[in-house]
């Protein structure tokens, strides 16, 4: 069976994304700076699903470790999917420049790094798919939240160029992005509820928009339409606004 | 952030700390912090409401399974759902079961529940080999059931440490379909009768019309079942409906109930019945309709349960079904049960005798008919069951549990009353 990776598996939609590839019979790596905390998924998934599950130390960040880290995979992946991220508030963010960069390292630069290798194994084999968790904050820069959402919106527009490129090779690259999702990230935070879906129905999302060979998708869908507005509001008003 | 518990009162305002691991646990217990663990939400009263809770059901993990002796071992957050996923098409079921498979391994282990087959097989606990509690000093201990621990925890309602993990043993089934016999009984005195008479079958649980009085006081369809011998292992969760916004609070009247109770017992075919069901429509029939709880209106509802011992249960019920037919108040959900012997833990609620669970909704004259009912249950020797209760009173609910001072007791010495509070354990003095 085919192996899928995936990148920062200690989030909440990374293990219930990990479960549902799992149940339909993906052999699994899972990555994590310290991968040791995965070792209750690790078991959680083999009692439910008997498939393989192989743990390894990522840093998505430490860009340097990417090649040897990818070529040390044996059988190479046929999937990857990216759900590695932090985000910090706007304010602290603004204030220290650290913060903004490991956002930046985290949520884009990192990723380029590890997907290009992973690009260039796909399109040699002429197979596989890559999909990677952007956000509806990349959609549009905003005052409360540009900092995150400028390293998502480099994402997506990566993960377009990318989909361009590897179009002819046969290789699918899906752009998930999320509006409000329940997870350890957002607990303190009081969300719509009409907005806001459960960890469980964004993995659900994503694996049938992948199975079904998707390139963009919102989830909820609802976010679509919401970003559509926001979107082509002009600017000479957009600047007034406090959303 | 805001947050009721099944009964859609009280609503309080609470802090949040999510259980995902147990180094990250270790270092909140450190904290100053004082809470309660919460798990599904699925208690139907103050019991996991506090100012700050531990949410445990995203540490949902299953640890291991040997599907040849039937042990299960998983950690806290496990809801019986996806227990039941897991197992049923392997030949097993959960030991012991309450009426919803909505809960947590945690929750089901805090309120020791109990099922249908209580006369027989006991309480959740019974079926505990063993599980791991981190301490109010932050240690992790392994609980065995000779431990003073374990007979603390089970039933002790989140009050002694927070539950990691724990290792059950499950029940081998032949199929995933019941047998199931209906009873149609006229009055309350052949519905003990007819408990007496099927008490061999594994399962039994009667619904009662709690409007009825007079020579029809009790009647009853008492349901009995067994797993069917063949009939193949398929379990798949039904679509489900869902109660998509509160209805009026006036919806369920004296009125509407009495209407919806005669309907059902009178459609009910009189004398015996036979039919076969599945697993999820004998066990866990409301749990077809997501936020049924919203039927009751805005202002949230509860469940009275109570037990009585078996000699005094006829009387006393005959008391508590009359008052309640006099006060008009009553619901559709009135369900009666016949339980085995008491266990020895701490809380845990079932003693040999009936058990008889009752939603009301929330209005200004409830809680004065509660207290006059709470009366007549300690009169009689029973107890209030603290997973539905949201009201009970420290005296009725002492005079109901003979080992309450020791729990008391067990918690101030080992450091658990300043860490582990829930509104309903500072109402009781816990």
């Amino acid at each position: 069976m085919s192996w899928v990776l995936v990148v920062g598996a200690t989030s909440d939609i990374a293990k219930d994304l990990a479960r549902i590839y799992a149940q339909n019979g993906y052999d699994l790596y899972l990555s994590a700076r310290d991968s040791s905390k995965l070792t209750t998924l690790q078991r959680d998934l083999i009692v439910r699903s008997k498939v393989e599950v192989k743990l390894l130390d990522l840093d998505v960040s430490e860009f340097s470790s990417h090649a040897s880290v990818v070529a040390s995979l044996d059988p190479m992946p046929s999937g990857v999917i990216v759900a590695s991220g932090v985000m910090f508030e706007q304010g602290e963010s603004q204030s220290d420049f650290s913060k903004a960069r490991e956002m930046i390292d985290v949520n884009y630069t990192g990723v380029v790094s590890l997907l290009e290798l992973f690009a260039s194994e796909a399109e040699a084999k002429k197979s596989g798919f890559i999909v990677a968790l952007s956000s509806v904050a990349g959609d549009r820069g905003r005052a409360s939240n540009y900092l995150y959402g400028s390293t998502k919106s480099a994402l997506s527009a990566y993960l377009s160029g990318l989909r361009n490129r590897l179009h002819k090779s046969g290789v699918q690259v899906l752009t998930v992005k999320s509006g409000f999702v329940h997870t350890k990230m957002t607990a303190h935070l009081d969300l719509p509820p009409l907005l806001t879906a459960s960890s469980q129905e964004i993995a659900k999302d994503i694996f049938t928009s992948q199975q079904k060979r998707k390139d963009v998708i919102y989830t909820k869908s609802i976010w679509f339409f919401i970003m559509l507005i926001i979107k082509h509001i002009p600017e000479a008003i957009f600047k007034k606004t406090n959303i | 952030m805001k947050l009721q518990s099944w009964g859609n009162y009280p609503l309080i305002d609470h802090k949040t700390t999510l259980l995902s691991d147990e180094a990250s646990l270790g270092e909140f217990m450190k904290s100053d912090a004082c809470f309660i663990a919460y798990g599904n939400g699925r208690s139907y009263g103050d019991s996991a409401l506090a100012e700050h809770l531990l949410y445990t059901k995203g540490y949902d993990y299953f640890l291991d399974f040997d599907e040849d002796s039937g042990v299960l071992e998983c950690t806290s957050g496990v809801t019986l759902e996806q227990i039941l996923d897991l197992v049923v098409p392997k030949g097993w079921f959960l030991a012991i079961t309450p009426g919803t498979k909505l809960i947590t391994v945690g929750g089901a282990i805090a309120s020791d529940i109990h099922g249908k087959n209580h006369h027989i097989e006991g309480c959740f606990s019974e079926c505990v080999e063993s599980m791991r509690v981190m301490l109010a000093s932050s240690e992790v201990v392994e609980v065995s059931k000779d431990d003073e621990l374990f007979l603390a925890t089970c039933g002790g309602m989140g009050l002694t440490g927070v539950i990691l993990s724990a290792k059950m043993r499950l029940k081998k089934i032949d199929s995933s379909t019941i047998d199931q016999t209906t009873i149609k009984t006229k009055n309350l005195k052949e519905t003990f009768e007819a408990f007496e008479s099927y008490k061999e079958y594994s399962y039994s649980v009667a619904w009662i019309d709690a409007l009825a009085s007079g020579d029809e006081l009790g009647r009853s369809l008492l349901m009995v079942g067994e797993f069917a011998k063949s009939g193949g292992l398929e379990y798949k969760s039904k679509t489900k409906l869902s109660v998509p916004f509160y209805l009026p609070s006036f919806t369920l009247n004296s009125l509407s109930v009495r209407a919806f109770n005669y309907l059902y017992y009178t459609k009910a075919k009189s004398g015996i019945s036979y039919s076969k069901v599945s697993i999820d429509s004998f066990f866990y029939p409301l749990d077809a309709i997501a936020n049924w709880n919203k039927i009751y209106g805005k202002n949230g509802f509860t469940q009275y349960q109570i037990i009585v011992p078996k000699e005094q249960s006829y009387e006393a019920l005959s008391k508590i079904l009359s008052l309640i037919a006099k006060s008009g108040k009553g619901s559709f959900l009135a369900v009666l049960k016949l339980h085995g012997k008491a266990n020895a833990n701490y809380l845990s609620f079932p003693l040999e005798g009936y058990s008889l669970a009752l939603d009301f909704k929330i209005e200004d004259d409830l809680f004065a008919l509660l207290d006059e009912l709470d009366k007549v249950v300690l009169e009689y020797g029973g107890r209030v069951y603290l997973t539905k209760d949201v009201r009970v009173e420290r005296e009725s609910f002492d005079a109901g549990y003979e080992r309450a001072d020791l729990f008391r007791s067990f918690r101030e010495a080992n450091g658990m009353r300043e860490k582990f509070n829930s509104l309903q354990s500072k109402r009781l003095g816990l």
